[in-house]
């Protein structure tokens, strides 16, 4: 156990974990919504997250852009990039729920077939990033799909450079831009949810579906609409991906979203606020962990988590309740 | 469109039933005699060769994987889907991560049984033994069932209490946990590089093995679907009885359960054991016939291809389940246009199966229980 | 722990004579809030052996929440709840299925995909043993009885040197535990079937039942599980008057069969046809207890059912 390179540069590694969890509770953002409403764990999620970053890399590939492109561009390359990835999330998310979750929603199907289906959903989403897009328009696009579900590379949109220096600490500029643009997406949320005539549809019937239906609240379109912030909220999290590690994987979405999963619920699923919370707490015990040991056990120190949260406290940090997200 | 789906479906499930009813109305040794047949079918299937049915086989295609090679892939493919039936089918817990009892029996015997473990070096340094000894394979058989069956047990005793979805997610993180920790503990699983050398019946893999040889597998698919066979039996004796009408009370409704007397976690922990140690089991057999192991072979995938099985073959349906693995095992080694889109062929069958078909293609149905005074009672009813 | 006090006390039962009986189930000034809201307030009765007690009141009026505080599924607040002397408050529900309260479900809560014979095997089961070994294995032997051994049927021949065989093995080696229990739990269900009067639907599934049926399979199942005290909760919702007036005549079998019978219900003529002792509650609160007689002529009691609505007639 590494002690000495944890405490000599904790506060190297707080940075790191903080830009890192904030992707996680972007992603987490899209599970507590669903779960908050519906009260089912979207397995699928994770894969609305990838089809965020390749249409990020599809995008951006389509308008041509090269390395470390001027300030200028890069801002139209981001802008760019988000909507492309809003549009394809916030797409794929909704019709997810139009195709499968709708029907099942009707029948009044039992928990876990809301699950295995979406597990198959997952399923067919991976493949079809890695195998049969590639097949389709791989020479459109090569540096979009390289070889079939491997590690594409994406063109690097802004270069990382240290922005703040205290003591050995540094905060990098793209470091700076994943936390702060994730924490105004989550403030722009938590305004949608708890400000707006909408917003106010989804407290509704997150607190009671058959009141809300009675109160003429659509609760369709209400679980559209959370489909589909849940979405963009997953592009949102896909750009900084992007801008911050520079690569996708048709695969990428499984650890991803166990991971995201997990935040969500150690912040208290269904609780806005909570998947902040959680991400940013996740991150930094991953950090945290993999400074005292090696990267390689990463990845294990979130299912620890997971699992320690749901034994001890499975209602989370902040409690679950999308209906009283103002808590 | 839906509405013509449905009915053609329900005309299915009638024709379906009516096999199933036809069947249970046969006297006792026309059926016992059904039952054989099939079995010697079975083991008959390795060497198949009637005119007509030759095309079946895998070798039949241009590079086909060898057709006894693939028949064993499918028998442990009809365990797992067998233990994985008891803890999803019977006792409605989903459960993600069945790769890992999977991966833990295989590494019991990787770990105890070949001479490239580090385990068994470390051994032989402490207790000065010659290099060529390992544990023995028979003696890895009960290690195997007992270490996955213990950490059914570890792993299930905390997360039973969770919900259903929770349970679920936490499964999958314990399947990646295996495989992380097979992967990062070098020193003990040798890593990424895997194990080689495990274990047979006749010991380490080698060109003088007489039976079980690295050429001839049919051997091998005789060993795995007699221990298919065996497991067959126990879990039905399981199925009918105090036992397996708890699970079935458990999964329909647990606080019912409860109060009429069912101690619910206790049945959840044997669900999970029994499903784990035939997990190991069937790992076990995995990795001895494969001779190699390395923790890649046992993703996630792998993990959700296990539970796609026995919800598409019809969960809680023991023909369902070996159907549904057979399928999956099978279609992408016969008909290799498949192999490539598999994965979206498995999941779009979850999808489709879980949106119009949620009781699997073969849906469980509780057989009427043969009443042993069913002429007593026909006169009472009357 | 009671079990000297209830085996010294086998006498028969005598049915409806209220009298000196013996204690089966006390509440004891039970209270329970959920949060600010007080769900029960200082509720006291008790239940006498061999009785049948009604526990009426409007709705939303705590019936079953009394309910559930009495089979261990809410804990109160404080207070106690004993049965046979034992305390109830804070065991398991399988415990207390254990001691002998057994109940049904207002909204029938059976397992749909079992079929009817084993879901009341489910009850029996839970007064059986054998676990996953023993019927794995079967090791555990058990002289049978007489009527328990294989019976030799055939007149001659190979299929009665087989029987013959078979009773002997069964004499020398006992029979396993597991396979007498089968048996015993299937003989018992099938009684209890017939009891009810569906047996010609033992191997129906429960979900292709009607309704009627599937609310008496309830009431087969609970008292599989071989109850001191049956609680019914609202038995005869949804029926007719025909199905009505049978019911009756059945919950009187269950108390001529050696049961107490607590029978929670919103319909005031049932409970003032078939009970001898009725408790009334209001908004948590016990506002009257005595003979049905008694009851309905109470002020506070009419007035609690004519506020509310007209069930009361």
């Amino acid at each position: 156990m590494n002690f000495d390179e944890l405490f000599g540069h904790f506060g190297q590694h707080t940075v790191d974990g903080l830009s890192k969890g904030a992707i996680y509770a972007l992603i987490a953002l899209g599970y507590t919504l669903v779960y908050g409403v519906l009260r089912l764990i979207n397995f699928a999620h994770s894969e609305v997250f990838v089809v965020g970053t390749f249409a990020v890399l599809g995008a951006w590939t389509a308008f041509g852009m090269q390395d470390r492109p001027g300030a200028g561009q890069a801002i139209l390359f981001l802008l760019i990039g988000l909507i492309a990835a809003a549009v394809a999330s916030g797409g794929t998310a909704l019709a997810l729920e139009r195709i499968a979750y709708r029907p099942l929603r009707r029948r009044n199907a039992p928990p876990l077939v809301f699950l295995i289906t979406a597990i198959g959903l997952s399923l067919v989403l991976v493949e079809i990033l890695g195998l049969l897009l590639p097949r389709l328009v791989g020479g459109v696009f090569p540096t979009l799909f390289g070889r079939e579900r491997q590690i594409v590379g994406m063109p690097t949109i802004i270069e990382q450079k240290p922005l703040i220096t205290i003591g050995d600490t540094s905060i990098t500029n793209v470091q700076a831009i994943v936390f702060f643009s994730a924490l105004l997406m989550m403030a722009m949320l938590d305004w949608f949810i708890n400000r707006t005539r909408y917003g106010r549809g989804v407290r509704a019937v997150a607190q009671n579906p058959e009141t809300a239906a009675l109160m003429g609240v659509n609760q369709d379109r209400v679980i559209m609409l959370i489909f589909v912030l849940g979405g963009v909220m997953a592009g949102a999290a896909a750009l900084l991906w992007s801008v911050r590690f520079g690569f996708t994987q048709s695969s990428l979405g499984f650890v991803l979203g166990l991971k995201a999963f997990t935040a969500a619920v150690l912040g208290g699923i269904g609780n806005l606020r909570g998947a902040l919370l959680g991400g940013l707490f996740l991150g930094l015990v991953e950090v945290y962990a993999a400074t005292l040991y090696t990267s390689a056990w990463e990845d294990v120190v979130a299912f620890v988590v997971l699992i320690v949260v749901l034994m001890f406290r499975p209602t989370g940090l902040l409690g679950e309740s999308l209906g009283r997200a103002r808590a | 469109m839906m509405n013509k789906l449905r009915a053609t479906e329900a005309r299915r499930r009638a024709a379906l039933s009516g096999i199933a009813d036809r069947w249970a109305a046969l006297p006792a040794w026309q059926r016992l005699i059904g039952v054989t047949a099939f079995i010697a079918i079975l083991y008959y299937l390795p060497l198949l060769g009637v005119p007509g049915l030759t095309w079946l086989r895998t070798d039949s295609i241009d590079g086909g994987n060898s057709w006894a090679g693939v028949l064993f892939t499918c028998a442990i493919y009809v365990l797992v889907a067998i233990g994985l039936n008891v803890v999803v089918g019977l006792a409605g817990l989903l459960d993600l991560g069945y790769i890992g009892f999977f991966a833990i029996g295989a590494y019991s015997v990787a770990l105890f049984g070949s001479t490239n473990s580090p385990v068994v070096k470390w051994m032989q340094r402490t207790f000065e033994l010659e290099p060529t000894w390992a544990v023995a394979w028979a003696i890895c058989i009960p290690l195997a069932i007992a270490l996955s069956l213990t950490s059914g047990v570890i792993l299930g005793w905390p997360t039973l209490r969770l919900r259903g979805d929770y349970l679920a997610i936490v499964t999958l993180g314990f399947g990646e946990i295996i495989r992380i920790v097979a992967r990062n503990l070098t020193g003990v699983t040798n890593g990424a590089a895997g194990i080689s050398a495990i274990p047979g019946p006749e010991g380490a893999p080698s060109a003088d093995n007489q039976i079980f040889g690295l050429q001839d597998l049919k051997p091998w698919y005789w060993l795995a679907i007699t221990v298919v066979l065996l497991m067959v039996f126990a879990v039905r004796r399981l199925e009918n009885s105090r036992v397996g009408r708890s699970w079935l009370a458990i999964r329909e409704d647990e606080d019912a359960a409860a109060v009429m007397g069912v101690n619910g976690f206790k049945f959840k922990l044997w669900a999970f054991a029994i499903g784990a140690a035939l997990g190991g089991l069937s790992g076990f057999l995995f990795a001895s016939r494969n001779a190699f192991i390395d923790p890649s072979q046992f993703n996630a995938t792998l993990s959700i291809l296990f539970v796609a099985m026995v919800v598409v073959g019809g969960s809680g349906n023991m023909v369902g389940v070996a159907f549904g693995a057979v399928l999956l095992a099978y279609l992408p080694e016969r008909f290799r246009f498949v192999s490539d889109y598999r994965w979206v062929a498995f999941g779009f069958a979850m999808v489709v199966v879980m949106v119009l078909r949620p009781q699997g293609l073969i849906p469980s149905r509780r057989r009427a229980r043969e009443l042993q005074d069913r002429a007593k009672e026909a006169k009472v009813s009357v | 722990m009671s079990e000297t006090t209830s085996t010294e006390s086998r006498e028969p039962v005598i049915p409806s004579q209220p009298g000196p009986r013996r204690l089966l189930l006390e509440i004891d000034q039970v209270v329970l809030r959920f949060g600010g809201v007080v769900a029960l307030n200082e509720v006291s009765f008790q239940i006498h052996e061999g009785e049948i007690l009604g526990l009426i009141g409007p709705n939303g009026a705590g019936k079953t929440t009394c309910f559930n505080v009495m089979t261990g599924v809410f804990k109160p607040t404080s207070g106690q709840v004993r049965f046979a002397g034992a305390r109830v408050s804070g065991r398991k529900p399988p415990e207390i299925s254990r001691m002998g309260i057994s109940r049904t479900f207002q909204n029938i809560r059976l397992f749909p995909e079992m079929t009817a014979l084993e879901n009341v095997m489910v009850g029996t089961d839970s007064r059986h043993k054998t676990s996953v070994v023993g019927a794995l294995f079967r090791l555990y032997r058990v002289r049978p009885k007489p009527e328990e051994l294989p019976q030799v049927t055939s007149e001659a021949g190979l299929l009665r040197t087989w029987q013959q065989v078979r009773r002997s093995c069964a004499q020398i080696f006992g029979l396993s535990r597991h396979i007498l229990e089968e048996r015993a739990a299937e003989k018992k269900s099938l009684e209890l079937l017939r009891f009810v009067g569906i047996q010609g639907r033992a191997n129906e599934v429960a979900r292709n039942l009607s309704y009627g049926d599937q609310r008496r399979l309830e009431i087969a199942r609970a008292l599989a599980t071989e109850p001191k005290l049956i609680c019914l909760d609202e038995p005869a919702a949804g029926f007719n008057p025909a199905e009505k007036e049978q019911l009756l005549k059945l919950i009187r079998q269950i108390r001529d069969r050696g049961h107490t019978v607590l029978l929670i219900e919103h319909d005031m003529r049932l409970v003032m046809g078939v009970t001898d002792r009725v408790v009334v509650l209001e908004f948590g609160t016990k506002i009257a207890e005595g003979s049905p007689d008694e009851v309905s002529r109470d002020p506070r009691v009419i007035a609690a059912y004519l506020g509310e609505s007209v069930d009361a007639a």
